[in-house]
């Protein structure tokens, strides 16, 4: 104990005094889905009338009869048939050409750029939701401002004051009485841990567990990741943000069976979501977005795989979502180096859940002006 | 003459101090470092060495292979070929049987690193293994990281180019980075891209060009399906013409790893990654430099960068004490060698490595599990003081804590080295 100063910090005042906040900022949900890996954005809402598409895919392309056609040339994959209700109802858009310019093609330094919402040359540190708590903090009284469930690290809620990872709210109930949060140091490595112990004290202080859903989760680790988004929703504590990942995404062989598998658990899991959060009255104020590192190379490798490669499509869904088709399909005679150009820059997706999902000033956070897309509903 | 006496009594002091050695704060620090914890009458060994002698000691006693057996039923090959044959029940039964043997290999090599009279030696190993990453959910064959682990402790304390050239045709790693699909006129960028960006020059080094010539330079590296061997497919090289850092030639893919190791910037990606594993968060850039061209003066000699930063005044400056974050490898075996915890079955101390994040032989990503202050999430923490209310309790099934009580495990202190 010798080496740490105590200044008998409680909790509460370790927290930062929170500023009154803009009416009903941050009432609403936002549930964040990474796929791990990066996904293939192409056979996952497939340009099934394009011939250059079956000409760079001769082995992997879906084929025009097996896509679930949304319209005369964009169709799903087949395991995503469980979404097609959301699609029907108005409430799935999907974003095609979403990237950034100057691409980069690491895992690392990619999801890098996604998580801290950088230039392609710029180095943040911290997540992109973890500076809009701070420019905007979320109600004081919260249990956390964003939940990281699964997954290895916080990803955009890095380096955010009150973001928690947790797989389990009970479970992470039941333990936390092993923590004693108290003291500060000046080594940068205690304190982290310190600050995690009171992280740990106060979201525990504040969540209830354990809530009964009639909806049957999946049986897989992203089902019961979803039950815990599903959980952390219903709440009283109240939580910002919550993030959820499915790893393996990484297809740069055998892409078609691991992708079907992938996808499949992705599409049951939302529709669980849904309604889940339709049972607890919380379907119209989440929105769900999805995200990756990248998109995959539009030409397909031998090993019946794509490596990496940049714009992709992905997914909003939710109650108030205006459901259909954003963005622009895929050209491919336009490629640069083989790879696709981006049509909407990613941090336009960021700005659409901070401006008009909370209304938050989104400019505060990404440190520039990004359009935003008109996929609300009001 | 009062002046001269003082002097004399100084130096005589001087030359106590160093003949009773560095003392038990030194000792504990450098065995938590370079191994995992340490009991107390290894700390009273340590503390009556000085530094130098330490470290030396630590240096000289470290082994190429490892002392605990190894089930040879972990080390059993299909052949892949013969799948396909199978019914689905005798399917069943071979994946069953797969995570019935990757289980025994995790047991082992913990077994080992709690046994071993050369923690550095796991230590390392465990480093190259988070270096050099392979896992076993892609690479499904227990044989194959088995043997990719014998290498990594064969070269633990060796030459680093070495070790790049003979991981690089590791049929393990042919497997996790698609090296062994990567065929002239269809290169798999994979590996291509993961050994400059992870592996060698770090990230900003080299160019997406780089990436696709290289690519073709390492195609006919391949795997023998008959016993999952390396195995050299001339017909399957590109013997063109590539050009990889402004350098050109019909190479292959030893050729281009040469080219990656004579850049400067190799030297410095390892050295700064050894630095945050041995001695701090953040190197000091000039110390890192000093030792980095003296790495690469050596031929990539990793005992010289190794002993450069345990004699480092950085690594033992007050402000680097407690520094790092225990890895829960750390934690677990730490734990258990510290306070002589004996167990009979390894599983629950396996389970609850993947419980804290750090399933072995199965990195998360091709990046390894990035460490330090990301080790600790309310997730991980809370399940770290779990495990060791449990093991002090006695509650961890079939352990047995010698502690009548629990010692202050519980202290945030104790998550850190």
């Amino acid at each position: 104990m010798k080496r740490r100063d105590f200044l008998a910090a409680s909790v509460a005042a370790l927290a930062v005094p929170r500023l009154a906040l803009a009416q009903g900022a941050y009432r609403r949900l936002l549930v964040l889905v990474e796929m791990k890996g990066g996904n293939d954005g192409l056979n996952t809402v497939v340009p099934y009338a394009d011939p250059a598409y079956y000409d760079l895919r001769p082995r992997i392309g879906i084929a025009r009869d097996a896509v679930l056609q949304l319209d005369a040339r964009t169709g799903l994959h087949p395991s995503l048939e469980p979404l097609m209700p959301l699609w029907r109802a108005g409430e799935l858009a999907l974003v095609q050409g979403v990237g950034y310019p100057q691409p980069n093609l690491s895992h690392f330094r990619s999801i890098e750029i996604w998580d801290t919402a950088s230039a392609s040359d710029q180095y943040l540190s911290r997540g992109w939701l973890a500076r809009a708590f701070d420019a905007d903090p979320a109600p004081a009284g919260y249990a956390a401002d964003g939940v990281a469930v699964g997954g290895h690290d916080m990803g955009p809620l890095a380096g955010g004051r009150r973001a928690i990872a947790l797989n389990d709210p009970g479970q992470f109930q039941r333990q936390a009485r092993l923590v004693r949060p108290e003291g500060r140091s000046a080594n940068p490595a205690l304190e982290h841990i310190l600050h995690v112990e009171a992280e740990i004290a106060q979201a525990a202080s504040r969540l209830s567990a354990d809530v009964p859903f009639t909806t049957e989760f999946p049986k897989s680790p992203f089902g019961n990741a979803v039950r815990t988004a599903a959980e952390l929703a219903a709440n009283r504590g109240g939580v910002a943000a919550v993030r959820l990942t499915l790893d393996g995404f990484d297809t740069h062989e055998n892409q078609p069976a691991r992708q079907q598998r992938l996808l499949g658990e992705l599409a049951a899991g939302l529709a669980a979501l849904k309604s889940a959060l339709v049972e607890i009255g919380r379907w119209n104020d989440t929105l769900v977005i999805s995200y990756a590192e990248f998109g995959r190379r539009p030409q397909e490798n031998a090993s019946q795989g794509t490596d990496h490669g940049t714009a992709n499509a992905h997914f909003v869904a939710g109650g108030r979502v205006r459901g259909g088709l954003y963005g622009a399909p895929p050209d491919f005679g336009a490629l640069e180096g083989g790879n696709l150009r981006f049509a909407v820059d990613f941090r336009s997706l960021y700005a659409t859940a901070l401006g008009r999902w909370w209304g938050v000033d989104a400019s505060r956070a990404l440190g520039a002006r990004f359009p935003t897309l008109d996929l609300l509903r009001a | 003459m009062l002046r001269a006496l003082l002097l004399w009594s100084l130096a005589a002091w001087a030359g106590a101090a160093q003949a009773a050695g560095m003392g038990a704060d030194d000792a504990r620090h450098l065995l938590e470092r370079t191994g995992f914890d340490a009991p107390p009458a290894e700390v009273a060994q340590f503390a009556q060495l000085t530094r130098t002698q330490g470290v030396d000691r630590i240096l000289a006693g470290t082994h190429r292979t490892a002392r605990t057996p190894l089930s040879p039923e972990v080390l059993e090959w299909t052949d892949p070929r013969t799948l396909r044959g199978m019914s689905p029940e005798e399917r069943k039964a071979f994946q069953q049987d797969l995570r019935r043997r990757a289980l025994a290999l995790k047991g082992w090599w913990l077994d080992e690193m709690v046994a071993t009279d050369s923690p550095l030696t796991e230590r390392m190993t465990l480093f190259w293994h988070n270096h050099f990453t392979s896992s076993l959910q892609k690479v499904r064959s227990p044989a194959l990281m088995a043997r990719q682990n014998a290498l990594l402790r064969r070269y633990a304390l060796g030459n680093f180019g070495a070790l790049l050239h003979a991981v690089a045709k590791d049929p393990a790693m042919l497997v996790y980075l698609d090296g062994a699909r990567n065929r002239k006129g269809h290169p798999n960028e994979n590996f291509a891209r993961e050994v400059m960006e992870l592996f060698t020059l770090g990230e900003g080094h080299y160019g997406e060009g780089d990436v696709r010539e290289a690519a073709r330079a390492y195609t006919g590296w391949s795997i023998d399906p008959a016993n999952g061997t390396y195995r050299w497919r001339p017909f399957m090289h590109d013997r063109g013409v590539k050009t990889v850092l402004g350098q050109s030639g019909d190479f292959d893919g030893d050729q281009v790893l040469d080219i990656l190791l004579a850049q400067p910037a190799t030297a410095e990606f390892v050295t700064a990654k050894l630095w945050r594993e041995f001695v701090s968060p953040r190197p000091d850039e000039r110390e890192l430099e000093r030792v980095a061209s003296d790495f690469r003066a050596s031929d990539y000699d990793i005992r010289v960068a190794l002993r450069e930063l345990l004699l480092s005044d950085a690594f033992w400056a007050t402000a680097n004490r407690d520094a790092l974050v225990k890895s829960p490898v750390d934690l677990v075996v730490g734990t258990v060698r510290r306070y002589g915890i004996r167990y009979d079955d390894a599983r629950p101390l396996v389970f609850a490595l993947h419980q804290l994040g750090q399933d072995l032989f199965s990195p998360p990503d091709v990046r390894g599990w990035p460490g330090g202050d990301e080790w600790i999430t309310t997730q991980t923490l809370l399940a770290r003081k779990q495990f060791l209310a449990r093991v002090f309790r006695g509650e961890q099934a079939r352990m047995m804590s010698p502690m009548a009580t629990a010692a202050n495990v519980l202290a945030p202190e104790y998550q850190l080295k």
